[in-house]
């Protein structure tokens, strides 16, 4: 363990956070950009010197800074450590280095908005929050940047808080990532109780605790990779928990690149990882973080195939995407020596889609911009020659995306396809379970991550031409006003684009050249590869196939919109009104949650106050005040002022006290007499009182005389 | 000699306050403050060389010689917190009156400074019978201030708060003397002396009236599900200051009694009674948020989230392991904070708008950015936020009720109340607690300002931003730092639950006299659940 000074690295713009939101205002835009700017750029270096370091040795870098007790309670004492090793360097590069970028071209994107100071405190406060969730040590820790980046992305879709839409969409955005903290809230107390530490690094001697048998069969591990998934499901937007993830898009541009796309909506699949040793203990809950994975994939690009909004494309792209990486994370192999999955396909694919991811959505920032904030793709065309940058790299980013060779998203896409196809998660047998999990299950998988993939070149490829060819459906006016954006914008753009091209040269798979996955190697430390046994034969067949399947997707793109839509698009959805109306409004999903979910809540909080609070337990206490007022209105009578009725009632109370006495005293006299036997001394009793004590209480020897045990 | 000085300081400005004429209104609220800063300032002098796990600055002298009544104070591990919390919102709550309370300043300020000695006496007392005075001394200046100063509907609101209060405290005497009759029994010595009562042991069904007796007193103030009804009303009626004080302090007296008197004083009849604690409060978590959910009104809102953030509270103690109870006294005082906080920004509001109805508010972060900045800091301390007060308290809540099968006797009574479900349900107060808070924060903050009353609102003052300034302060102190209090709470904590394991195993049959417990411990501790299921 090597020391580094790691808190650096967040507090540095956490204290950008803190100047800009507190001193913004006074000191000007030009002052907070350099400050937000600077502060970025310091923990990106200091990123690069540890990632140096690192590069030298794999052993985890660690800070003592924050190593005093943080909480101690009970058995519980946790420490607020960071730690960087090779898996969470990846994650801060992509913090601080896309995060540095995005920051760059905030400063052009947001230059005339009024909430200028406060965006760059919230983008600063957001970028502390992801890097101590990324460097965090152990749950907790993670967990105060888990919490911190929901918080930051509520703030954030909801910037521009007067409308009512943003405002809702950011409510929503938290809400729905509470319910995912829900989980991993309770996994921490799972695991805790399970094992007594809640750090990262003491996970591995807790396997056999964590294999041991919970409920109905199933290991504990099981229990709390599913708490763990409901956490990851929530953050990183994967089914039933995405809804919030389209409707984030409310937000300015760069904070859905930044955001929700390159960095916070990933950290599911980061949590997921580091946490792998416990879910490769029952590799059926990996089995189903693919299942999802593959189902979100699916459902989140076919919505995506018709949406007008062109960040709303972009989103369910997003989703579509982290369903890839989360089918990588599942992608297991089970032999009965090891367990082994694509956990290294997961995060190439991460470390791909935050740069093409970005660049398209600072591409589409860039069209925006030029539009004066029309975002409808219906009243976009012919963009080509009004932006030249924006257009080239936003050619470049959906050739990465559709994964055209060479550029990066063929390599990690076809990673993670390649994982799919050829996990299982079962050993091989012959049993109904083992030829599922470890035939079918895999290939089932595949098909859908392919149809996927057509998919998505399909649906970019519709916004590329939609937005970029044919003739400008706008206005006249609209059409003047367009301009290419500034130099600070589209230099990021090229930056992204020039990534998005490259950075797939780093994880060449070995069968293709010997040595090429620089990636997997560095990853090597921390998580191995999945055990598959591939020959260059089979690679390229996948790669063949996938590329078809692209290439159909791109070529059905053109066919139907290169000069905007065509009359079979028209036809189309005009034979089919019902389906494309479906799909069009996403399945109806926000209007089935409304209907089961947030409309019932609200039903049953109203008849809860109304019913239960203010009738019945309320009532009751109304009532019992009543009665007494009742009560006292009627007895009062009684109080007439006349001797005469008082020394009656006296009489006749006196009778009855007498003839009650008399009753009572002769059944229970007995008991006077006992009570008189207190009297004698107290050492004769002591005997009786030895015989009645209970058995097995450990009895102290009794003092006699006064009943005390000293 | 610190203990008697801050519990008399403030009565001693009271006093001071009757000599003044009621027209130097601010000479009345000035030398009101001082008395309340001196009291703050005084009680930081606990701070050093503290020691949680016992009892400090003890005092103890004769009161009433023939019923054995000691004027007895000490503090501890839990009470340093609570006590600190009260000294420290007087003066805050006092200063931030200077602009809303206009009429009877000069009573308004004693019935304060009285409050304040009651809350003191009462959190410090080591006498039941010092405990049951203090207890009842800070009902009356709070009828009064609710009852005098309050809104429309105050007379009816102050006298269900005192009823309500009333009923379980005079169950809770007829117990404290049932207790000290008890011990005279067996002992043939009279006295209220808390060491010494606590270390009774009654029989248990004895202990079983008695607690019920004492836990209805503290169910009523907490308030637990269903005793509740109360606070919704005070709350509105209350003046700001009121609400503050009955949120942030006189609540946890509830919490306090169970922690320091209920629990310890009958541990066999808390070991029978918890799981209905634990399913009465866990009902309490979901129920506060969802009909905090369901309000229009701002307070009734906060008023009902009380019930649900004293929920985890009561959730943790009934758990009896040292992280949940660590737990519950840390959402105590985050609580404090957090919801004070809120009463004290909601009146601010109040004393611009005089309403309350949240349909009136909207897009106010346009025109009150800070007053925003502020609303959202306390909002997310509230909703438990990693980083702010609230998130500490719930985690070990949920951490050491998740973890406590252990030591839990029984499945449940009712139907299978197994503390991981338990934790379950609670943890679904994360998510509800974000939906109604989250939701009162938009209809307030967000949106278009179409309200054109809310056009001209001002933004704080730099008077209501010093009123602010140590609460946030205090929100961040308590997310980051934990350590300054658990340091304190834990030992205490602890203390408690090894003198409780002891008690609970020394059983009295039905119908013999009451034992003492010897000093330093009785029989073997029980550690294990099996263990407690094989004595009982």
């Amino acid at each position: 363990m090597e020391e580094f000074p790691l808190h650096y690295i967040p507090l540095l713009p956490l204290a950008g956070a803190a100047f800009c939101l507190l001193f913004g205002k006074r000191v000007g835009k030009t002052i907070t950009t350099a400050v937000a700017l600077c502060s970025v750029f310091g923990s990106g270096l200091l990123v690069a010197s540890a990632v140096r370091l690192l590069h030298e040795s794999p052993v985890p870098l660690t800070d003592t800074f924050f190593s005093a007790t943080w909480i101690s309670a009970g058995d519980l004492q946790l420490s607020a450590g960071l730690t960087l090793d090779r898996l969470s360097s990846v994650l801060c590069m992509i913090v601080t280095g896309i995060g540095f970028l995005i920051h760059v071209y905030a400063s052009g994107y947001m230059a005339h908005d009024e909430g200028y100071t406060r965006f760059f405190g919230y983008l600063n406060l957001f970028m502390g929050a992801m890097l101590i969730l990324v460097l965090g040590d152990s749950m907790p820790v993670t967990f105060v940047g888990w919490e911190g980046v929901g918080l930051c992305s509520y703030l954030l879709i909801g910037f521009w808080y007067d409308k009512e839409a943003n405002a809702n969409a950011g409510r929503k955005a938290f809400v729905v990532n509470r319910i995912g903290d829900f989980g991993f809230l309770l996994a921490m107390a799972y695991l805790f109780s399970l094992t007594g530490t809640l750090k990262y690094a003491e996970l591995p001697s807790h396997l056999q605790t964590l294999g041991q048998t919970a409920w109905w069969g199933l290991p504990a591990a099981f229990f709390f990779g599913i708490l763990v998934l409901v956490g990851a499901t929530g953050k990183s937007a994967q089914i039933p928990l995405y809804v919030w993830l389209p409707d984030a898009m409310a937000g300015p541009t760069p904070v859905s690149a930044l955001i929700h796309a390159a960095t916070m909506v990933t950290a599911g699949v980061y949590v997921c990882v580091r946490l792998h040793v416990a879910f490769e203990i029952f590799p059926l809950t990996l089995a189903i973080i693919a299942i999802i994975g593959a189902l979100t994939a699916l459902f989140a690009a076919t919505i995506g195939v018709l949406q007008r909004d062109f960040k709303k494309v972009l989103a369910y792209s997003t989703v579509s995407q982290l369903g890839f990486m989360f089918v990588g994370v599942g992608s297991a192999i089970n032999t009965p020596t090891s367990v082994t999955s694509n956990y290294q396909g997961a995060i190439f694919h991460l470390m791909t889609h935050a740069f093409f991811k970005a660049g398209l959505f600072l591409g589409a920032g860039s069209v925006m911009h030029a539009l004066s904030g029309e975002g409808d793709i219906t009243r976009m065309g012919g963009l080509r020659k009004h932006l030249p940058h924006t257009h080239a790299t936003f050619l470049l980013c959906c050739l990465a995306i559709a994964g055209i060779i060479p550029l990066s998203g063929f390599w990690s896409k076809d990673a993670i396809l390649g994982g799919a196809h050829a996990a299982m998660w079962l050993p091989k047998g012959t049993g109904g379970a083992e030829v599922f999990f470890a035939h079918h299950l895999g290939l089932i998988l595949y098909l859908i991550l392919l149809a996927t993939a057509a998919c998505t070149a399909f649906y970019m490829f519709r916004l590329y031409f939609l937005a970029f060819w044919g003739e400008f459906r706008g206005t006249d006016e609209e059409l003047h006003h367009i301009h290419e954006s500034p130099a600070s914008m589209t230099g990021v753009l090229w930056v992204l684009a020039i990534g998005a091209v490259g950075v797939g040269f780093l994880g060449i798979p070995d069968v293709v050249s010997s040595g090429g996955n620089h990636f997997g190697e560095w990853l090597l430390p921390v998580v191995r590869e999945q055990a598959a046994e591939e020959s260059a034969r089979e690679f390229w067949t996948l790669a063949v196939i996938a590329l078809g399947a692209s290439a159909a997707g791109i070529g059905l793109a053109a066919a139907l919109y290169l000069h905007g839509f065509s009359d079979q698009v028209r036809a189309m959805a005009a034979a089919f009104p019902s389906v494309y109306k479906f799909v069009y409004n996403k399945y109806y999903i926000d209007e089935f949650y409304n209907a089961v979910i947030v409309q019932p809540l609200r039903w049953i909080s109203l008849g809860l106050w109304k019913v239960v609070d203010s009738f019945f337990i309320d009532g009751t206490v109304r009532l019992v005040g009543g009665l007494t007022l009742v009560v006292g209105k009627v007895v009062r009578y009684a109080q007439t002022g006349d001797v005469h009725h008082y020394v009656a009632g006296m009489l006749a109370g006196a009778a009855l006290v007498f003839g009650l006495s008399v009753q009572l005293g002769g059944c229970h006299g007995y008991k006077f007499a006992e009570a008189a036997s207190v009297a004698t001394p107290r050492l004769q009793r002591m005997p009786r009182r030895e015989h009645v004590t209970p058995d097995n209480v450990p009895l102290l020897p009794a003092v006699p005389g006064n009943g005390l045990i000293r | 000699m610190i203990l008697p000085l801050i519990t008399f300081l403030p009565l001693v400005g009271a006093l001071l306050l009757m000599l003044i004429p009621r027209e130097e209104e601010s000479i009345l609220r000035g030398t009101a403050l001082f008395f309340t800063l001196a009291t703050f300032v005084i009680s930081l002098g606990l701070l050093p060389d503290f020691d949680g796990a016992n009892f400090s600055h003890v005092i103890d002298w004769t009161w009433i010689e023939a019923l054995g009544v000691h004027f007895h104070l000490g503090v501890d591990g839990i009470s340093l917190w609570l006590v600190l919390l009260t000294t420290f919102l007087m003066p805050i709550v006092l200063f931030s009156t200077g602009t809303s309370i206009t009429k009877k300043v000069r009573e308004f300020a004693i019935a304060m400074l009285v409050l304040e000695s009651g809350m003191i006496g009462t959190f410090l007392a080591l006498d039941l019978f010092v405990f049951y005075v203090f207890w009842e001394i800070m009902l009356i200046p709070m009828y009064f201030i609710i009852g005098i100063w309050g809104g429309d509907r105050r007379v009816y609101a102050s006298i269900k708060f005192v009823l309500y209060t009333m009923v379980g405290s005079l169950l809770m005497l007829v117990a404290i003397i049932y207790i000290y009759v008890r011990h005279h029994d067996a002992s043939n010595t009279w006295t209220f002396d808390y060491f010494t009562l606590s270390r009774v042991v009654l029989s248990t069904r004895e202990q079983m009236y008695c607690f019920l007796a004492f836990g209805l007193a503290f169910a009523i103030k907490v308030p637990l599900f269903p005793f509740h009804t109360w606070l919704p009303d005070a709350h509105v009626e209350a003046p700001t200051a009121g609400s503050v004080i009955l949120a942030a302090v006189l609540l946890k007296f509830g919490t306090y009694g169970l922690l320091r008197f209920a629990m310890p004083f009958f541990p066999r009849a808390m070991v029978e009674m918890a799981p209905y604690l634990a399913i009465a409060s866990v009902i309490g978590i979901v129920y506060g948020s969802l009909v905090a959910f369901a309000q229009t009104d701002i307070k009734k809102m906060i008023a009902y989230s009380s019930v649900a953030h004293l929920g985890f509270v009561v959730l943790g103690l009934s758990m009896w392991n040292a992280k949940a109870i660590d737990g519950a006294v840390y959402q105590m005082l985050a609580h404090g904070i957090s919801t004070g906080g809120l009463f004290l920004a909601i009146g601010v509001i109040y004393e611009r708008r005089h309403t309350r109805r949240l349909e009136e508010f909207g897009g106010l972060m346009a025109v009150m950015p800070r007053y925003t900045a502020v609303f959202m800091i306390i909002t997310l301390a509230s909703v438990g936020l990693p980083g702010l007060s609230g998130f500490v308290g719930e985690f070990l809540v949920l951490v050491g009720t998740f973890g406590a099968y252990k030591t839990w006797p029984h499945g449940g009574p009712i139907f299978y109340a197994h503390p991981k479900i338990l934790a379950v349900v609670a943890a679904t107060g994360v998510i509800l607690s974000a939906v109604y808070m989250l939701y009162l924060f938009q209809k307030m903050f967000f949106g278009p300002l179409s309200n054109p009353r809310n056009r001209g609102l001002k933004d704080l003052s730099n008077r209501e931003l010093a009123v602010f300034a140590p609460m946030l302060l205090m929100a961040f102190w308590l997310g980051l730092y934990p350590s300054t209090f658990l340091s304190a709470i834990d030992p205490a904590v602890r203390r408690t639950i090894a003198e409780f394991q002891h008690k609970v195993m020394i059983k009295v049959p039905e119908g013999e006299k009451a034992r003492l417990m010897p000093e330093g411990g009785g029989p073997e501790p029980v550690k294990h659940k099996e263990e407690l299921d094989d004595k009982f």
